[in-house]
C-alpha cells in the first residue's frame, strides 16, 4: 500500500504457486494502476504466463492474496475472471477452429431472438461491425474460424476480449504472429483502451514494443518478483540485467587468453536461412577450430538455430552449404552423415537413456550412423567407452554402470562422448553446463576449448551464462526475437557487452 | 468453376451434399431397378422401420461431437434394457403403459447421468466407461429375464400399431417420434448456447473453458441426451418387436456410429449435423431395402456395404482436411504478399 489505493484496480501480493514439484512462483508481487499498460518481463520460465494464469482462474494460487477493485477475489474459473470484468489474450490462440468467426466472437453471450433462440443475423452483422470498427478488418465472419491464418485468428482473440465489458485486459505475447501493420493497429486499440480507463497487461518478448507502448513494467525472475518499475526510469541495459540476474559493471571483462583461433575454412554457412517462427533470415558461418557462442535471453531462438543447423527443424527459404558445398536437410541422420553432431539441451528428456549402461549410451550414436543392424564387435565397443571415459574423466565404477546412476556432470559428459565418438567436424552444446557443479562446468569449458584448439573442430556453444561464452568462446552471435542481431569477436567478448548487444545498445564493429 | 468446387470441398456442410448426393443415387438406383420401389411408402418405411435407430443416432451424435473421444457404448444396452423393462414390468405389474414409459426414460437417464459423472469428474475416457455401462445393462437386462418377454398389454399394442396416415400412405408413431426428435436436436445444436457450447468444446476444450464455457455441465448434459435418446429409442423399438429380450439392440450402437460417421460427424468431434446423420441412417435403410427387393441376397450384404461406405468416408474426411488446410495455407502465403505492397 506504497501509494492511495484509489490509483489502484488490481494488488496481488504473497503469490506462491505450485505445480507437483515445481515452485513456479515465489511471493511474486503485482500491482496494477486504473489506465495503464504495464508491462511484465521476465525470460522463459519466469513465470509470467503463471501469474497471469493465477489472475484468470485457470490455475488456483497456493498462497497470497488479489484484491480487485478495492475486494478480495479468489477467481476459481476463466468464467468467473471474466465476469468480474478481467478479460484474455492468451499466448496460443484460444479459440475453436470449428466455429464461425462470428461465433467465436460472441460465444457464450450471443444475441437472442424473441423464443430465446441464437439470432444468427444479429450475431454476423455484430461481430462483421465490430471487427470493422475496432479493429479495421473486413472478412467473411460466417466463415469457420481454421479458414483464416494464424495472425487473423489472433486479431479475433483481440476483437473478442475487447469486446467484453472489461476492466483489465490482459495480452499475452499478442504480437508474435502479427506483421508490423497488425501490431501498429493492435497499439492503436490499446492506447483507445487506455484512456477509455482500461488497465491493460502486455506480455511480450520484443523490447522496442515494450517501450513503445507501456507506462510501467514489473520484472520476475524464476518466479520471483524482481520489482516494478517506470519504464521511461529504466535504461534497457538496466532491464536485462534485471531480467537475467546479472549486474553491469565495466570492468567485467575477462581475459580472452588461450582461446582457440580458427582457420579461414567455413565448416557450415547459413545465407539467408528461414524456418517460420523459429528463424529469421539468418546468415552465418562457422569456421574450422572456432569455438563459436550463441547469446540471448532464453526463448529468443538459440535453440531453433540449432536445432536447424541438426536438421531437427527444415528451413524453408536460403541455403546451408557444408564444406563449401550446398546440402538439403530431411533429418538429423543427414546432418549426422555430415559429421555433425548435437547434444541437446535436456539432457535427461532427448539425450541420456537411463537403463542403458554408460557403454551403450556412449556407443549409441555411432551405431545409429553405422546403421542398426551393423554389429559392433564388443571389444571394439569397450576400448571406444574406455578410450572416453578416461579423455573425459568420466567418474564411474566401471563401463557397465547404468547411466541413471551418475551425477548430472558426468552424464553430460557421456552424452558428449557419444556425439565424440562420431568423430564430428561440428559440435553444437546446447547448455551443456546447466545444472552442473562447478569443477565440472570448468571442464566441460575447457574441452571445448581443447576440442577446437587440438582436435580442429568447431564448438557451437549455447548458454545462458555469458561468463562461460566470454571464457570459451572466439566469437558470440547475439540472437534476439529468432534474429542475429550482431556478432561480437575477440577483444569485443564480454559479459558487458553481450548484455548490451541483447539490449540493443551495442552494435559491435559487424 | 473449379474454385466453386473447391470451395464446395472447403465448406463445413461438404459431407452432408455427399451423403445426401450419396442416399439419392441408392434410391434412384433402386427404383429404377425394381418396381414399385420409387414410391412415397418405400420412403416412408425407411423412417418407420429405422425409427429406433434415428433416435439412437442423435443421442450418440451429441457424444461424438462433444469431443474428447466422446462415444457412447451402451445405447444398444440401454435399448435392450428398456424394452425387457417395460416387458417385465407390463407383465408383472398392473402400471399403466403411461407410467411404464417414463419410468424406463428415467432409467435412460439415469445410465446417462453415470457414464457423464465418471466422465466428466474422473476425467475417464469415454469409451471405457460407456463399455463398462454398456456391460451392466446387459447384464441387468438377463437378470430380469433370460428368455424373451412378450408384451400383451392391449393399450400398449394400440400405441405400437398408431399410425397417421398422409394421402395414400402411412407413418408409425415411433417414426413421428423419430423425426421430432431429430427436429429438436437441430434445432438445439443450432439455436442454443448449450449446442454451440457442445460444438465448442469438441472443437477445443481448452478453448472453451477459457471462454467460459462451462464444459464439464456441458459434457455431463451430452451423456445425459444420449441415455434418454437410447430409452426412447427403446421404447420405439419396443413398439416394433412388441417384447423384451437380452439380445434386442446388439451392435445397434455400432450401427449408430456408423450412421454418424457416414452422415458426416467426425470422429474428433466438433464437427456433425443431424439432418446429415438421420441420411446415414437412412442410407442403410435404402441398402436393405435394395436387398429385400432383389430377394435373392443375403442381408449381411447391408454390412458389406457400410463397411465400405465407412471407410471411404473416413478418407474424404481426411482429404477434406488436408485440403481445408492447404487452401488455408495459400491464403495466408497471398495475403503474406499482400501486405508488403500496401506498407
Amino acid at each position: 500500500m506504497q501509494e492511495k489505493n484509489d490509483d489502484y484496480i488490481l494488488h496481488m501480493k504473497n503469490i506462491d504457486m505450485f505445480f507437483p514439484g515445481v515452485k513456479a512462483l515465489k511471493d511474486a508481487t503485482f500491482n496494477l494502476k486504473k489506465g495503464e499498460i504495464h508491462s511484465l518481463m521476465g525470460e522463459n520460465g519466469a513465470g509470467k504466463s503463471t501469474l497471469v494464469k493465477v489472475l484468470t482462474g485457470v490455475y488456483q494460487k497456493t498462497n497470497g492474496t488479489i484484491e480487485y477493485d478495492g475486494r478480495l477475489i479468489e477467481p476459481k474459473t476463466p468464467l468467473e475472471s471474466q465476469q468480474i470484468g478481467i478479460s484474455t489474450v492468451y499466448q496460443e490462440v484460444n479459440l475453436c477452429a470449428n466455429l464461425t468467426v462470428a461465433e467465436n466472437i460472441y460465444i457464450g453471450r450471443e444475441p437472442r431472438g424473441k423464443l430465446g433462440q441464437i439470432d444468427w443475423a444479429t450475431m454476423n452483422a455484430n461481430a462483421k461491425k465490430l471487427l470493422h470498427e475496432e479493429m479495421g478488418i473486413d472478412i467473411d465472419v460466417t466463415k469457420v474460424l481454421n479458414f483464416y491464418p494464424v495472425a487473423m485468428q489472433q486479431m479475433i482473440a483481440i476483437a473478442r476480449a475487447v469486446d467484453t465489458q472489461c476492466r483489465i485486459l490482459i495480452l499475452d505475447e499478442p504480437t508474435s504472429s502479427l506483421s508490423d501493420k497488425e501490431t501498429e493497429r493492435l497499439f492503436a486499440i490499446m492506447r483507445k483502451l487506455k484512456a477509455q480507463g482500461i488497465s491493460i497487461i502486455f506480455i511480450s518478448h520484443f523490447l522496442e514494443q515494450i517501450y513503445t507502448i507501456c507506462d510501467r513494467v514489473t520484472i520476475l525472475r524464476d518466479g520471483v518478483y524482481i520489482g516494478e518499475y517506470d519504464l521511461k526510469d529504466l535504461p534497457r541495459i538496466q532491464l536485462i540485467s534485471k531480467m537475467m540476474g546479472k549486474e553491469v559493471r565495466e570492468d567485467d571483462i575477462e581475459s580472452n587468453v588461450d582461446k582457440s583461433v580458427p582457420e579461414e575454412t567455413d565448416v557450415i554457412a547459413f545465407d539467408h536461412v528461414t524456418v517460420p517462427g523459429k528463424v529469421k533470415d539468418l546468415t552465418m558461418n562457422i569456421k574450422k577450430g572456432e569455438v563459436i557462442g550463441l547469446g540471448g535471453l532464453l526463448g529468443s531462438g538459440r535453440t531453433e538455430i540449432a536445432e536447424t543447423m541438426f536438421g531437427i527443424m527444415q528451413k524453408t527459404n536460403g541455403t546451408i552449404k557444408i564444406d563449401g558445398t550446398e546440402v538439403s536437410v530431411k533429418s538429423p541422420m543427414d546432418m549426422m552423415m555430415k559429421r555433425i553432431a548435437f547434444c541437446p539441451e535436456d539432457r535427461k528428456v532427448q539425450g541420456i537413456i537411463g537403463d542403458l549402461s554408460v557403454r551403450e549410451n556412449i556407443i549409441l550414436a555411432m551405431q545409429a550412423k553405422a546403421g542398426m543392424f551393423k554389429h559392433m564387435p564388443r571389444s571394439k565397443q569397450n576400448e571406444l567407452a574406455d578410450y572416453y571415459i578416461k579423455l573425459l574423466r568420466i567418474k564411474v565404477s566401471d563401463r557397465e554402470q547404468l547411466i541413471k546412476n551418475l551425477s548430472g556432470g558426468n552424464q553430460q559428459k557421456v552424452i558428449i562422448a557419444r556425439w565424440l565418438a562420431t568423430e564430428p567436424n561440428l559440435l553444437i552444446l546446447d547448455e551443456p553446463t546447466r545444472g552442473i557443479d562447478v569443477g565440472t562446468k570448468t571442464e566441460i569449458e575447457g574441452l571445448a576449448v581443447k576440442l577446437a584448439k587440438e582436435n580442429r573442430m568447431s564448438v557451437v556453444f549455447i548458454s545462458g551464462e555469458m561468463g562461460e561464452m566470454v571464457r570459451t568462446c572466439s566469437r558470440v552471435l547475439i540472437i534476439r526475437d529468432h534474429e542475429k542481431i550482431t556478432e561480437l569477436n575477440g577483444e569485443e567478448i564480454s559479459t558487458a557487452h553481450i548484455m548490451q548487444a541483447i539490449a540493443g545498445d551495442y552494435h559491435g564493429h559487424a | 468453376m473449379r474454385k466453386f468446387f473447391s470451395n464446395l470441398v472447403a465448406s463445413p456442410m461438404f459431407s452432408f451434399y455427399v451423403t445426401g448426393l450419396l442416399f439419392i443415387i441408392l434410391f434412384g438406383f433402386g427404383s429404377v431397378s425394381f418396381e414399385g420401389f420409387f414410391s412415397p411408402q418405400v420412403f416412408l418405411n425407411l423412417f418407420i422401420d429405422n425409427a429406433p435407430l434415428i433416435i439412437v443416432t442423435v443421442g450418440i451424435t451429441f457424444t461424438i461431437l462433444s469431443g474428447g473421444g466422446g462415444i457412447d457404448l451402451s445405447v444398444g444396452a440401454v435399448v435392450s434394457l428398456t424394452c425387457m423393462t417395460l416387458a417385465v414390468l407390463m407383465r408383472d405389474t398392473t402400471l399403466s403403459p403411461y407410467v411404464c414409459m417414463p419410468l424406463v426414460l428415467l432409467i435412460g437417464i439415469a445410465v446417462g447421468l453415470i457414464n457423464g459423472f465418471f466422465i466428466t469428474f474422473f476425467k475417464l475416457q469415454p469409451f471405457i466407461v460407456t463399455l463398462g455401462t454398456m456391460f451392466l445393462c446387459r447384464g441387468l437386462t438377463a437378470m430380469l429375464s433370460r428368455d424373451s418377454v412378450g408384451i400383451s398389454n392391449e393399450e400398449y399394442g394400440n400405441l405400437a400399431f398408431t399410425s397417421f396416415e398422409i394421402g395414400d400412405c402411412f407413418i408409425s408413431l415411433g417414426a413421428c417420434i423419430a423425426l421430432v426428435v431429430v427436429v429438436i436436436a437441430t434445432i438445439v445444436l443450432r439455436y442454443t448456447s448449450f449446442g454451440r457450447g457442445v460444438y465448442a468444446i469438441g472443437g477445443n476444450e481448452q478453448s472453451a473453458r477459457l471462454m467460459g464455457l462451462r464444459v464439464d455441465r456441458i459434457r455431463l448434459a451430452v451423456y445425459v441426451i444420449s441415455g434418454f435418446c437410447a430409452a426412447l429409442g427403446g421404447i420405439a423399438y419396443s413398439w416394433i418387436m412388441l417384447s423384451g429380450y437380452t439380445l434386442h439392440g446388439l451392435g445397434m450402437e455400432m450401427d449408430a456410429i456408423a450412421s454418424s460417421v457416414i452422415g458426416g460427424t467426425q470422429l474428433m468431434g466438433g464437427v456433425g449435423f443431424i439432418p446429415g446423420t438421420v441420411l446415414g441412417v437412412m442410407i442403410q435403410g435404402t441398402i436393405l431395402t435394395i436387398i429385400s427387393f432383389q430377394g435373392t441376397l443375403s442381408a449381411w450384404w447391408t454390412k458389406i456395404v457400410v463397411g465400405i461406405l465407412l471407410c471411404l468416408f473416413i478418407v474424404m474426411q481426411a482429404i477434406v482436411t488436408e485440403h481445408r488446410n492447404k487452401l488455408m495455407n495459400l491464403k495466408a502465403e497471398s495475403s503474406g504478399k499482400k501486405a508488403p505492397k500496401k506498407a
